[in-house]
């Protein structure tokens, strides 16, 4: 493990996997079916400003009051 | 029992504290001893005097005290810093600033760092503690976790901010360009750093939304990587355990390189990632619309931190560094330019569809001229890092320009417009005291910011050209001292652009001081009045 074998696996080896790495982020973020979880990700910022989810008061029920994503399977929450 | 481990262990830290006054080998180290012994001591009395009062009722809702008090952390560091920045500006430009009761205090060398720690440090690093709890429980609709852990990240920040900038004016430092606290002080600062980790981890952890919303992954990376440049950037051996000097680790171009490395991505990860994680919230917020592209905000997330700690090599451009590193961070400077511009665009684009908000809503403006000018200094910083462009700007005012333009534009009009949200909402107030007030800011803020920039780029650029120029024989034409005497007028527009920028802050202060604690709420026709100015 001296310099120079770090330097070598540096510019062959991780280089590859990182770059693979970055390309599988875009890959990621454009795969089939990604688009729905975004939008609804996306509006995050407008759910929860007041107070944290467990206390909304739903008492189990996500009825009428707002239980944020509806991708959440927290059984806390969906229950 | 915890209030008794309490009592004792800070009984035990004021004692040693008291110890190592009394044998401290410098002044600056005697100071801070005294300084811990006090905050110790006062820490201690409050704890017995409060000790078996019996459990409290448990905290419900979102930890708001500590935002509301990073709030105040802000506003006042970053005045605080607004003002050492003009005084050495007209220091620079007036040396006969530089008292001579003040020598060794007071003069620009101990100033110019106070200023540069206050501004990024108190300043900035308060106004992203601040905003990134608030995000972080917002986004995850999950209390902060850790009990009062996210108390001790506030006040341990700030005195870590205390204990630098007093030390700064009595000469203790390590002589890194923003990095400067001594080996003590770092390992203070790496204990909160911990525990602001852990604090702004373990609300993720226990997160009640499916999806971790791309501020917070913005502010991860920012938490991070800060704490990995700060551990290897700060290694050292202190000469005494009773002294505030230490001697590095690294040494000569290695040393070099490690301190831009961490000076570069200071820039990327401090500056940019976490401001970036508040435009991604605050921005959609105040629009009232979702980001442009949740898509791209992902490709720019992971682009950005590829690249960014790449970058670091060209601070480093003509040195005794090897050809290929500083090429290396050339070519990664000027690819970075794509993911910068990437986010600026999300940014600007969520105001589709909501471009009137921009002439009616004075916080908008901000933060639009915000996002223009993140803009504009990461297209002005590639080109800059370029060899032969950096062979003209290295060593001129031009970087200071360059620096300002990101630093005044980008991170000051992103933070502020923050304040302005945070303020109303943190308070329970209905809206802010003034808009008009948020206009006159906005205002006095952009000017000044353009007379910074501009005169920093006619000065750089002519001085740049002034140390190059040579005669027939090959003779430099000018002497340090002409270039110093040309830039007089610009020194002078460089310093009232910072007056107006200062004055903008304070008017900034006065409004959400009245909105927070005023009980008078302007006539309402004000506010129907000024939005379409």
């Amino acid at each position: 493990m001296n310099y120079h074998f770090l330097r070598e696996l540096a510019d062959s080896w991780v280089l590859l996997a990182l770059f693979v790495f970055f390309l599988g982020t875009w890959v990621w973020a454009f795969r089939p079916g990604s688009r729905e979880i975004h939008g609804d990700a996306a509006n995050v910022p407008f759910r929860h400003e007041d107070r944290p989810l467990t206390e909304a008061g739903c008492g189990g029920s996500c009825g009428e009051c707002d239980c944020g994503s509806k991708f959440n399977t927290d059984p806390e929450v969906r229950s | 029992m915890w209030d008794w481990i309490k009592i004792a262990a800070l009984g035990i830290i004021a004692l040693l504290a008291a110890l190592a006054a009394n044998w401290a080998r410098d002044l600056a180290y005697q100071v801070h001893a005294l300084i811990v012994m006090a905050v110790a001591t006062g820490l201690f009395i409050w704890t017995v005097r409060t000790a078996g009062d019996g459990p409290k009722v448990a905290d419900t809702g979102y930890a708001d005290g500590v935002i509301r008090a990073g709030v105040i952390a802000t506003a006042f560091w970053g005045v605080a810093g607004f003002l050492v920045g003009v005084f050495i500006a007209f220091q620079l430009a007036f040396p006969a600033l530089n008292f001579e009761f003040l020598q060794g205090y007071g003069n620009f060398g101990r100033l110019r760092p106070l200023h540069t720690s206050a501004v990024i440090f108190a300043f900035g690093g308060n106004a992203l503690i601040a905003t990134s709890f608030y995000i972080v429980q917002r986004t995850s609709a999950a209390r902060l976790w850790g009990g009062n852990l996210h108390w001790f990240v506030f006040w341990g920040y700030n005195l870590f901010i205390v204990l630098a900038a007093t030390g700064y004016l009595m000469g203790a430092t390590q002589s890194k360009e923003y990095a400067e606290p001594e080996w003590y002080v770092d390992l203070w600062l790496t204990i909160v750093w911990v525990a602001y980790l852990a604090v702004f981890l373990g609300t993720i952890i226990k997160r009640k939304e499916p999806h971790i919303y791309v501020a917070n992954w913005f502010f991860l990376s920012f938490i991070v990587t800060v704490a990995l440049l700060h551990v290897v950037n700060n290694l050292s051996v202190p000469v005494s355990i009773f002294g505030s000097r230490s001697v590095q680790l690294f040494a000569g171009v290695q040393d070099a390189m490690t301190q831009w490395w961490y000076g570069h991505n200071a820039v990327g990860f401090f500056l940019t990632a976490g401001f970036l994680g508040m435009m991604y919230y605050f921005v959609p917020k105040q629009a009232e619309k979702p980001v442009f592209s949740y898509k791209l905000s992902i490709i720019h997330f992971w682009a950005l931190i590829f690249l960014y700690i790449w970058a670091g090599p060209h601070h480093l451009h003509y040195t005794a560094l090897p050809d290929w590193a500083s090429t290396l961070g050339m070519v990664f400077s000027v690819i970075l330019w794509m993911p910068s511009w990437g986010g600026m665009i999300n940014g600007l684009m969520t105001l589709s569809g909501a471009w009137d908000k921009i002439r009616t809503d004075p916080i908008i403006r901000m933060m639009v001229i915000s996002l223009g000018f993140y803009g504009m200094s990461t297209f002005e910083g590639p080109m800059m890092s370029i060899r032969a462009v950096n062979s003209l700007s290295h060593y001129t005012d031009w970087t200071i320009g360059h620096v300002h333009s990101g630093a005044l534009g980008w991170n000051g009009m992103i933070t502020f417009a923050a304040l302005y949200f945070l303020t109303p909402r943190l308070w329970n107030k209905e809206r802010l005291y003034s808009l008009r007030l948020v206009s006159w800011h906005f205002w006095l803020a952009t000017i000044g910011i353009v007379l910074y920039a501009a005169s920093m780029w006619v000065t750089g650029i002519m001085e740049g050209l002034m140390w190059r120029e040579v005669d027939a024989q090959g003779f430099l034409v000018n002497s340090f001292a002409d270039t110093v005497s040309a830039k007089l007028p610009m020194y002078i527009v460089r310093g009232l652009g910072g007056v107006l920028y200062l004055a903008g802050a304070l008017i900034m202060c006065y409004n959400l001081w009245m909105t927070a604690f005023g009980n008078r709420v302007p006539a309402a026709s004000e506010a129907a009045a000024t939005p379409a100015e």
